[in-house]
């Protein structure tokens, strides 16, 4: 499955990662099985689950109807009987097409009439792809605001791979957005046997002790260019936090990167207004305002939907000299 | 499909039935008698609540199936329960919830919110479930357990098993894109599903001929490519007979069946809706008509010599029933306040109370009845 160049190195793509745990827990788990839109022989649009429908055939790898509602819903009674669906939006600015079943339904399902629904709701996010309004979205605020779910957010190859392991074998529904821009652009080598990274775990992806900044997905490699920029020409040493899961969010590493360096940062590249940023701000006011030596800052997208041209998109989203200006007044404040 | 006119009991008589190799022809005495016993527990706990409700014991809305009693229970009994097979229930299926074994004390307690009710106080009215009895709970947005329902029975279908699933919608949830998304992909995978549309006549104050431009709900049959089979939702017997082809056509792998029964509500959405939008004499008409269990009773005692001993015995024991239940129900206790933050994922046993109510127990002392609810009389 992996490129004949990834395989020389033993590097797997963050991609590569994603299709490598949905294989190794399709193994491991008769009941895991993937639904989706064009996943079985066409491979999915990204080819995340390309070769599954080989391995493990079309009962367990399901082409469905263009209905993102069928797909949840479905994911949510299968689950009920114990199955471990895997359910793909070919695109997550699709996943609003099931906020109603997402949220009313597989949310609270557990809480309302204890019937858990153990399933995975995954797909790829995000921008600097020039994917315009309908291929870009970061929806992740929207149901980091419903108790219910959980949320993950790989950065690197090995918490994709880690993370969707994790995901599956989770009793909740998980949603789990990958990144479209580092599908084939982050790679690493995986570790052997059977890997997992825990959900609810943040990752001290930098040390730093002078600046912290909470990011995670696509970002978090702005975020660590930035640090490194910063060491050289200011000597300014910056801490990078990768989330790794928005829902429920790590309070401790938070906590601990605050008292650490002081002063924080948060980039994420969803818009503005109503974003994570603001919750996370929200709970450092409550946690640690006393540890602060600087108000909390954000470099987020602005509030506008994401634009297609070039110029416009890289206007929009978050950049590293952005990052830059921020840290450089945090370490002046 | 006009729910205005009431079809006299004569014309549906035993049309069906008249064919001996219709499902119900098999039915034993004793399963007919159980008819009887779930509809009438049906009804008579509807009006239990009502008596708890008008105490101001019953906490929210209470929602009644008067009327339509036949439907819930002879679809339900058309399934199998020692196969197990699963079903979803909407609000006027109180019946095919008792007929899987949902019992009067859980509803009761349900009611009146209760902390050792079925969803320990989370969940109103009979919005429950017991996957080991083989009914799952609904939620209120109509149409979405349809999708559900398909997943439910596309494992069936994956796990080779002989079940099969039955979702009730009403005919307003016929609009909502989560039951044409559902029956579509349950229609695709050829999953064993009944769908029953229980065309009641109306969706709150809204007419079927405000919901939709077909002649007939079944007629949406054809373009979801599945069997489609209607019948008269007031005849336990024929719906039991409909209901029971379509599991069998299901069971046997050909996929789903659109099932229409044809019934009418004689009360109002809920018990605050005083039902001004329902033309005059047409519910008096179908009550003095079009009675599911007056019309069974006929049944029971011209076709099947039931003897009025036999169905007083029954009753009685409904009776008995219902106000042990009840007496069991009213000395439930209210649910612990902190049971709140339980519950909602499964491996994070408590959300953590806010600081604000790190050491506080309870919010407030005394709970009132919610403004709004039953007081409306416009």
């Amino acid at each position: 499955m992996a490129s004949a160049k990834a395989a020389a190195t033993g590097e797997v793509t963050y991609l590569e990662a994603i299709r490598q745990g949905l294989f190794e827990e399709m193994e491991r788990d008769v009941n895991v099985f993937c639904m989706g839109e064009d996943i079985g022989r066409y491979g999915g649009a990204f080819k995340v689950t390309e070769g599954l429908i080989d391995r493990f055939g079309e009962s367990r790898v399901i082409d469905t109807p263009i209905s993102e509602v069928a797909i949840v819903g479905a994911g949510a009674g299968a689950a009920h009987m114990g199955m471990r669906p895997v359910c793909e939006m070919q695109f997550m600015d699709f996943v609003s097409n099931a906020y109603d079943m997402l949220t009313n339904y597989v949310a609270t399902a557990r809480y309302r009439i204890g019937l858990g629904c153990p399933m995975v709701v995954r797909g790829p996010s995000g921008g600097y792809v020039r994917g315009g309004p309908f291929h870009s979205q970061n929806p992740e605020a929207a149901f980091v605001h419903t108790p219910g779910l959980k949320i993950v957010s790989p950065a690197t190859a090995r918490d994709a791979k880690g993370l969707i392991k994790s995901a599956i074998r989770d009793d909740d529904c998980v949603l789990f957005f990958e990144h479209k821009y580092l599908y084939r652009r982050v790679k690493e080598t995986m570790p052997d046997g059977d890997y997992t990274v825990p959900i609810g775990k943040a990752r001290v992806a930098r040390e730093g002790t002078d600046i912290s900044i909470i990011t995670y997905a696509a970002t978090l490699w702005k975020a660590l260019e930035a640090a490194e920029q910063m060491e050289k020409e200011d000597g300014v040493s910056v801490e990078v936090i990768d989330l790794r899961t928005l829902l429920p969010l790590d309070d401790e590493a938070i906590l601990a990167t605050v008292r650490k360096t002081n002063r924080v940062l948060i980039v994420h590249e969803d818009t503005r207004t109503g974003g994570l940023a603001g919750e996370i701000t929200a709970r450092i006011n409550e946690m640690a305002f006393e540890w602060l030596d600087a108000p909390v800052l954000r470099v987020t997208a602005a509030d506008v939907p994401l634009p297609y041209s070039p110029p416009l998109e890289d206007y929009v989203l978050p950049q590293t000299s952005d990052i830059m200006r921020a840290l450089r007044r945090l370490a002046a404040y | 499909m006009s729910p205005t006119r009431a079809p006299a009991r004569e014309r549906h008589r035993t049309a069906a039935r008249a064919d001996h190799a219709s499902p119900s022809a098999a039915l034993t005495r004793e399963q007919k008698l159980e008819l009887y016993y779930y509809m009438r527990l049906t009804r008579s706990l509807e009006e239990r609540l009502v008596n708890l409700y008008r105490q101001t014991k019953v906490i929210g809305g209470l929602f009644r199936s008067l009327g339509q009693e036949a439907d819930a229970v002879g679809a339900a009994f058309a399934l199998d329960k020692s196969r197990n097979d699963i079903l979803s229930p909407l609000i006027r299926n109180l019946g095919a919830m008792l007929v899987r074994g949902a019992t009067p004390v859980e509803v009761i307690r349900q009611y009146m919110a209760k902390g050792d009710s079925p969803t320990k106080g989370k969940e109103l009215n009979i919005h429950f479930g017991s996957v080991e009895r083989g009914f799952i709970g609904q939620i209120s947005h109509l149409g979405d357990m349809v999708p559900v329902m398909a997943g439910v029975t596309l494992t069936f279908k994956m796990r080779g098993e002989d079940r099969v699933g039955l979702v009730f919608v009403g005919d307003g949830a016929t609009s909502t894109g989560a039951f044409h998304e559902g029956i579509n992909f349950a229609a695709v995978q050829r999953c064993p599903l009944v769908v029953v549309v229980e065309n009641n006549g109306y969706a709150y104050s809204t007419p079927v001929t405000k919901q939709t431009a077909a002649k007939q709900f079944i007629d949406k049959a054809a373009g979801y490519g599945v069997a489609g089979e209607r019948a008269d939702g007031n005849d336990v017997l024929a719906v039991y007979d409909v209901v029971k082809r379509a599991v069998e056509r299901a069971r046997r792998g050909d996929g789903v069946t659109l099932v229409e029964l044809v019934t009418y509500r004689r009360k109002g959405h809920a018990e605050h809706d005083n039902q001004s939008y329902v033309p005059a004499g047409e519910i008096d008409r179908w009550a003095a008509e079009n009675d599911p269990l007056d019309r069974y009773v006929h049944v029971l005692r011209d076709e099947f010599g039931a003897t009025d001993a036999e169905l007083a015995a029954i009753d009685q024991r409904v009776q008995r029933e219902i106000d042990g239940a009840t007496d069991v129900a009213e000395q439930s206790p209210m649910p612990e306040p902190l049971e709140a933050l339980r519950g909602v994922y499964g491996d994070i046993e408590m959300i953590p109370p806010v600081w604000y109510r790190e050491e506080v127990k309870s919010a407030v002392t005394e709970h009132e009845r919610a403004e709004g609810w039953g007081t409306y009389n416009g």
